[in-house]
């Protein structure tokens, strides 16, 4: 039905899974530093994460994306003529994941931010009373009661996260979006091809949802819901 | 950075904000106006009813919007009787080959979906006491509908909305992927004809943010304006 293709494709979808999980992980760090440049003392911190989460959310992924690619392309160049050493390609698979997690950081920093503030301050006190250091309570407390607020934001944005890996293609990552445009010039299938690409996607999203649901249970034991 | 890269595109540019808001508006006017009835079939118990259109919002927020752009624009074309009416010149299937109808259909499918889904979560919300107001006073389904339910919710529903529609005109960059040559079509043509990245497309996003800005205004006043009633609350629940 594929004619041979379907191998590559799964390739390409594991090469989007592994670019969608990479920014994943970039985007957590991009934003528990976010969140905690949002609530800190230093006004500096505070106004330039706001400059950070209010400029990703004015400016498209595909837009960030090329000015990353090809921008960062020219400076690589500009880099190597100055040292006077080879020509070096600047990866679509790093741009990718540097673009899409710096994006995704600011809506993290967003989640993140409200998670932390939800947690009772007493709880907070109580640690310090113990005579944890900031740390500890950080560790022990604060970030625990955090995850339960903050994984349905998290959520959310996993999966909006995961679709949007599908742009990468636009500069040259040969992932699943990009195989198929092949497969479907090469074979006059298009549709096909892009349908199965759909249903990878399908696969993959509503695989992740069933996944959150079963954590947010998990992180929510002993939180008590009013019956409707 | 070279300015008159920029200054010497303006047309270019001004022709890809035209483009990029007229599809934008287009396609989110199309995709509201479906998501209020199938919101209302969404919600039913009926699974004859709710069955579809849950099927449509599940693979529409399941996909990313460019996969189903492609497929619409580039997939069509592989049947045979889509050629063959190509080719027989039927008005209405020669319109699957112009990239903007193909653009105004994904995005205004894509944005009916999310759009939908809001507008059911709202109308699951609201109140009970509205509702059996409502039943008290002798109202029929219908007429609680149209009185009751969707003003309701339509309102609840603004602030959700308003994410929509900004995240609808970012990912409206996308349409470049089909020769359109939108704001960010207009950025890629300008880099490759100067080979300036940064001017180019710090520009494009400076349009991008003006316009979200200038969005996220609008629907501030639009909730000062449906939302006051709520606003008390609001506050006291701010305050907690």
């Amino acid at each position: 039905m594929f004619q041979g293709y379907l191998p590559t494709i799964l390739g390409g979808a594991a090469l989007t899974l592994q670019l969608a999980l990479l920014s994943l992980l970039f985007a957590l760090v991009a934003g528990l530093a976010g969140a905690s440049a949002k609530l800190s003392k230093s006004a500096p911190l505070r106004w330039l994460a706001t400059v950070y989460t209010t400029v990703v959310r004015g400016v498209p992924d595909l837009v960030m994306m090329l000015l990353v690619f090809y921008g960062g392309q020219m400076l690589v160049n500009q880099l190597t003529e100055y040292l006077d050493v080879g020509y070096f390609d600047l990866n679509p698979m790093v741009a990718g994941v540097l673009t899409i997690g710096f994006i995704f950081g600011a809506y993290f920093a967003e989640t993140f931010r409200g998670a932390f503030l939800a947690v009772p301050a007493g709880q907070l006190e109580a640690g310090a009373a113990y005579g944890m250091t900031r740390w500890q309570v950080f560790v022990r407390i604060l970030f625990p009661q955090m995850l339960r607020h903050a994984l349905p934001g998290l959520g959310n944005n996993w999966l909006v996260l995961l679709k949007s890996t599908a742009i990468v293609s636009m500069i040259g990552l040969s992932d699943m979006t990009w195989l198929a445009d092949q497969a479907g010039r090469t074979t006059r299938e298009p549709f096909l091809f892009y349908l199965l690409v759909c249903a990878l996607y399908l696969t993959m999203t509503t695989a992740s949802s069933w996944l959150l649901g079963r954590l947010e249970k998990r992180y929510s034991v002993g939180v008590r819901t009013a019956e409707l | 950075m070279d300015i008159a890269v920029v200054t010497g595109s303006l047309d270019q540019y001004l022709g890809g904000l035209w483009l990029t808001t007229h599809l934008v508006t287009l396609s989110c006017a199309i995709g509201l106006a479906a998501a209020v009835p199938l919101a209302v079939a969404r919600v039913s118990r009926n699974p004859v009813v709710h069955g579809p259109v849950a099927a449509y919002t599940w693979f529409f927020r399941g996909t990313p919007m460019l996969v189903q752009l492609l497929l619409i624009y580039y997939g069509l074309g592989q049947f045979q009787w889509m050629q063959a009416q190509w080719e027989a010149g039927n008005p209405f299937w020669l319109l699957f080959r112009e990239p903007y109808f193909c653009a105004l259909l994904a995005f205004a499918l894509n944005t009916g979906a999310y759009t939908t889904e809001i507008i059911a979560g709202s109308m699951r919300n609201v109140p009970h006491g509205e509702i059996e107001a409502a039943k008290a006073v002798g109202m029929s389904r219908f007429v609680m509908l149209r009185r009751i339910l969707l003003p309701s919710a339509l309102r609840r529903a603004i602030p959700a909305y308003s994410n929509e529609v900004i995240l609808m005109l970012q990912g409206s960059s996308i349409a470049s992927a089909v020769t359109l040559v939108d704001i960010t079509g207009a950025a890629r043509n300008v880099y490759s004809k100067h080979f300036a990245p940064f001017e180019a497309f710090i520009f494009a996003g400076l349009i991008y943010m003006v316009l979200t800005f200038a969005l996220v205004g609008l629907f501030k006043l639009a909730e000062r304006r449906w939302l006051a009633h709520l606003e008390s609350q609001r506050v006291t629940q701010a305050a907690h």
